[in-house]
């Protein structure tokens, strides 16, 4: 149990996906113009992480990783398709993207207007593909530590970019350099935010 | 018709070499497009990961392009997305087992991030824009082109936070003992991931300073 708690707090804080590996830089930028639209395209992230993650788990755990098949028959049991790995998690990804879409736009239409274009973006977004890439990765040992991990990641990532929505909403206010207006002062923004999360390096899990 | 008696357009003329000068600098992908930032930071602390990554996206998106390019006829407009990330993760799936094969320590270090080129927006976002609606030849050109301005930038900034965090060039030492024994310290931070982000910063700083085209309006 403790150990999925810290599996939590280490991917939304120390292991965050925009500060420490840069994922979902896209859509980090392009939409973190207001707070609103950031806190919709954060709230869908946290949501297709938390399915994603867990969903290619078991898929890794019982189709992809070398001796997964076993489970079928003995003589599947060194069959290695762990090359397969990309195409198979994207096509989950962006089936599941297609599914939260059709379910948000029937439950809530309000939602489904303001995510917009962002919705579908999703399924191109690499936190998405990079969590379930880190997840095969780091060799997680049970569903629920992939879920807890996947929940962390979106939650990081929900994070940053509703930080840097409201830093962005001031700093119009300030005289920028005319070079280093939007785009250059956003970088260096992030990498000033990034810093201050390092400071998390300091806990111990 | 008289489709033949249309002079064929030369392979290298003006218009199609803008395709590649373009991106470059005034359409920059990672400064100007702001695409494909995702996997550009994390592999450019050291120069040879990020000239194999650049490598890497200048061979996947120039072959993407062709291909769809080549398809686009054929392809249902509600499917696209799907049957270009397939045409994408192919071509990725292919890269790794290359890379994994002939430098098996770069492809360790890349790690996810080789993966992480079929999320690429870059890609995705040059297929959507110019190969959907441009005959094979220009979409090649333009797929080169628009990784040839991401690679450059990768470069740049591998060149400086290898210099000044580590003191090497593709793990050369280049600045001179003698420095370290005046007291000189590498800029651990430089390492450090924030750092790749003001770097982009600052090449922006000075791309825009220079193209004052490019200054946005506030």
């Amino acid at each position: 149990m403790q150990e999925i708690f810290n599996i939590f707090i280490k991917s939304i804080f120390i292991d965050n996906m925009v500060f420490a590996y840069f994922l979902g830089m896209c859509s980090y930028l392009a939409v973190s113009k207001t707070v609103k639209t950031s806190v919709g395209l954060g709230l869908a992230v946290i949501f297709v992480l938390g399915i994603t993650v867990p969903v290619d788990y078991l898929l890794n755990e019982f189709v992809l990783k070398a001796g997964a098949l076993a489970w079928l028959d003995q003589s599947f049991a060194d069959v290695d398709l762990s090359f397969l790995s990309f195409i198979l998690f994207i096509a989950i990804i962006a089936s599941m993207v297609q599914l939260v879409e059709m379910i948000v736009e029937k439950f809530s239409p309000a939602l489904y207007a303001s995510l917009g274009i962002f919705l579908p973006l999703i399924a191109v977004n690499c936190a998405i593909l990079g969590g379930s890439l880190f997840m095969q990765e780091r060799e997680y040992q049970s569903l629920a530590q992939a879920t807890s991990f996947g929940l962390g990641s979106g939650v990081g990532w929900f994070l940053a970019i509703v930080g840097i929505a409201a830093i962005r909403e001031k700093i119009r206010y300030s005289h920028v350099p005319p070079a280093l207006r939007g785009l250059g002062i956003t970088f260096i923004i992030t990498g000033l935010m990034g810093i201050a999360f390092m400071s998390f390096l300091g806990i111990k899990l | 018709m008289s489709a033949e008696i249309k002079e064929r357009e030369p392979l290298f003329s003006a218009k199609n070499m803008k395709l590649i000068k373009n991106p470059i600098n005034i359409s920059n992908p990672i400064t100007v497009q702001v695409l494909g930032i995702c996997s550009a930071l994390a592999v450019t602390a050291k120069l040879m990961p990020a000239i194999v990554l650049s490598i890497s996206v200048i061979v996947v998106m120039a072959a993407a392009n062709v291909i769809i390019s080549l398809l686009r006829d054929g392809i249902p407009p509600r499917i696209r997305i799907i049957v270009q990330l397939v045409v994408i993760a192919s071509l990725v799936i292919l890269v790794d087992q290359v890379l994994k094969a002939f430098v098996y320590d770069v492809s360790k270090q890349l790690s996810v991030f080789v993966g992480l080129i079929i999320t690429n927006c870059i890609i995705m976002g040059r297929l959507e824009a110019f190969a959907m609606s441009n005959k094979p030849w220009p979409a090649f050109l333009d797929g080169i082109g628009n990784a040839l301005g991401y690679g450059i930038i990768l470069v740049v900034i591998a060149f400086f936070r290898e210099l000044l965090g580590s003191g090497t060039i593709f793990d050369f030492q280049v600045i001179p003992q003698a420095f370290y024994e005046f007291g000189y310290q590498n800029n651990g931070l430089m390492i450090l991931p924030p750092m790749a982000l003001i770097t982009v910063g600052v090449i922006i700083w000075v791309q825009r300073y220079y193209t004052r085209d490019l200054i946005e309006k506030n």
